[in-house]
């Protein structure tokens, strides 16, 4: 689904990840964790495209992303519901519809889509604030409606960075409950986050891998966690 | 009524999805008012000059007229005469009667002028055939019996008269270009600082799945709204301000009679639709070559 082959991410000349091999295959849930800036965004920023590999290849949907024009990736993102660390809303608009861009712009907002709108403002108990503009939420209400853009246009893979870091406890176990309903239909998550309680959290419920980024590598974590 | 203010707010449809600059917003409408004023007179001037091309070339052309300088002797008026009339290609002549001569030259000399005691010559209006006349064998005759007659077919004022009309016109044409030109040149400038001062909204509606078409309607839609409200406030000022040129075609200038007549006020309001055409030419020109020059 999303794959990394021998990919390296420099920044100015010094390399953030090197020779990084993944696959994402789909229905898996995982998660992407390590010590700040170790590149947990960066690589997330790889898998929807917005940074291109300084060198090896990251396949979206079986497509090089390098050889991937600016529409088609925009048409790719489409199947790609990502939360921003810094969620990146329109700031004119009101929440109700920032969360319902990505199907405008797709071009299919139905009634039943406004009900699910509506479902999905309750779930992360948004409701009261749909009228709300961006900049008058709060950090853990901008997650929350982060989550539900990304979600509301039903994609095939949820990427989320740090999803729960302005949530508090109860707060972002629903958050991480409403993802793995996700998974459990079928969708592919990957959730960077440096919450290892969540991350328990979750292996209860579901077969999650985690990956851990150190020294420039993606490793694979054992069941210490 | 709401959706047309809307539109012309730039705020409706895919609009909505850029934020509403109030200063690009402005200019662009500021913009397109003084440009669809000054197009409405362009188009006015046009058209003035094309009706005066024609009115000169149909009126001069049928006529000529033979004067004979020397005055007081009616034999040779006469003699002119009867070479005119049997003239191939002259449909009529006719002496000039005393009172026309005098209201030919009372914008000159005032109306009470003692004719009778002026030299002044005889003239005989002559009505040309269209098939054309021989102009050389006449003028050989004329000199012949009346050596004081001269002809003249007024090819000497027409060509002038209608060469100056002509490039009146294509002046105004030039006028018209250049005016939705330098619209274009606005609106494309405009277009860039909104799109440099949207670089995160751009981003974000990139990340949420909008093709460059998508981004582009919404800056399309502002802007021709705003150019298209301008347009009207600009061709109405400008309509207004023909209204009130003078209008007398009778007192037989070009610059007492610039306003349409008939049909012709209808071509001013054109303004408006060939002002949202440019305007949206130009944002979406503007904008699919910057999102193309973008990396991701």
């Amino acid at each position: 689904m999303i794959e990394l082959q021998n990919v390296t991410q420099s920044y100015g000349g010094s390399a953030l990840l090197t020779d990084v091999s993944v696959q994402f295959a789909p229905g898996s849930f995982h998660f992407l964790t390590g010590p700040s800036g170790a590149g947990k965004s960066t690589l997330l920023k790889l898998l929807y495209g917005e940074l291109r590999p300084t060198r090896g290849h990251v396949q979206l949907f079986g497509i090089a992303s390098t050889n991937m024009a600016r529409d088609q990736l925009a048409r790719t993102r489409r199947r790609i519901g990502v939360v921003h660390q810094d969620c990146r809303f329109l700031d004119h608009l009101s929440l109700a519809e920032n969360i319902a861009l990505p199907l405008q712009i797709a071009g299919q907002l139905t009634p039943a889509d406004r009900q699910n709108l509506a479902d999905l403002l309750v779930w992360v108990g948004l409701a009261h604030r749909s009228d709300a503009l961006p900049a008058e939420l709060s950090g853990g209400e901008r997650q929350r409606a982060a989550l539900a853009r990304a979600v509301m246009i039903d994609p095939e893979v949820i990427l989320a960075d740090e999803p729960t870091g302005n949530v508090d406890w109860e707060m972002a176990q629903r958050l991480l409950q409403l993802l793995i309903e996700l998974n459990k239909m079928g969708k592919t998550i990957v959730l960077a986050t440096h919450d290892l309680n969540l991350i328990r959290a979750a292996k209860t419920q579901v077969e999650a891998r985690v990956l851990r980024i150190r020294d420039r590598q993606v490793q694979l974590a054992g069941a210490s966690l | 009524m709401t959706s047309l203010l809307d539109f012309l707010r730039g705020s409706q449809g895919d609009g909505r999805f850029v934020p509403p600059s109030k200063l690009t917003g402005r200019l662009t409408l500021a913009a397109a008012a003084a440009m669809s004023f000054l197009a409405v007179f362009a188009l006015v001037l046009t058209m003035a000059a094309h009706r005066q091309a024609a009115l000169w070339g149909q009126t001069l052309a049928g006529t000529a007229t033979v004067r004979i300088a020397s005055p007081h002797e009616p034999e040779q008026v006469q003699a002119a005469l009867v070479i005119l009339e049997t003239t191939t290609g002259v449909n009529a002549a006719r002496i000039l009667s005393e009172d026309e001569h005098a209201a030919l030259l009372a914008p000159w000399l005032g109306p009470d002028l003692p004719l009778q005691d002026l030299p002044l010559p005889s003239l005989i209006e002559v009505e040309l055939s269209p098939d054309g006349i021989d102009t050389l064998g006449l003028n050989l005759r004329l000199q012949a019996e009346v050596p004081s007659a001269t002809f003249d077919d007024h090819s000497r004022w027409r060509a002038p008269l209608i060469d100056a009309a002509k490039r009146m016109r294509n002046l105004g044409w030039a006028a018209l270009g250049l005016t939705f030109a330098t619209l274009a040149v606005m609106v494309a400038l405009s277009t860039q600082s909104a799109l440099a001062s949207n670089k995160q909204e751009i981003d974000v509606l990139h990340l949420v799945g909008a093709e460059d078409r998508f981004i582009a309607r919404a800056f399309v839609w502002r802007f021709t709204g705003r150019a298209v409200a301008g347009a009207l406030l600009g061709t109405g000022l400008g309509i207004i301000a023909t209204l009130l040129l003078p209008n007398d075609p009778a007192a037989g200038s070009f610059l007492t009679a610039l306003p349409p007549n008939g049909l012709g006020w209808l071509v001013p309001f054109l303004v408006v639709p060939l002002v949202a055409a440019v305007a949206y030419l130009a944002t979406r020109v503007t904008v699919m070559r910057l999102l193309k020059e973008t990396t991701l």
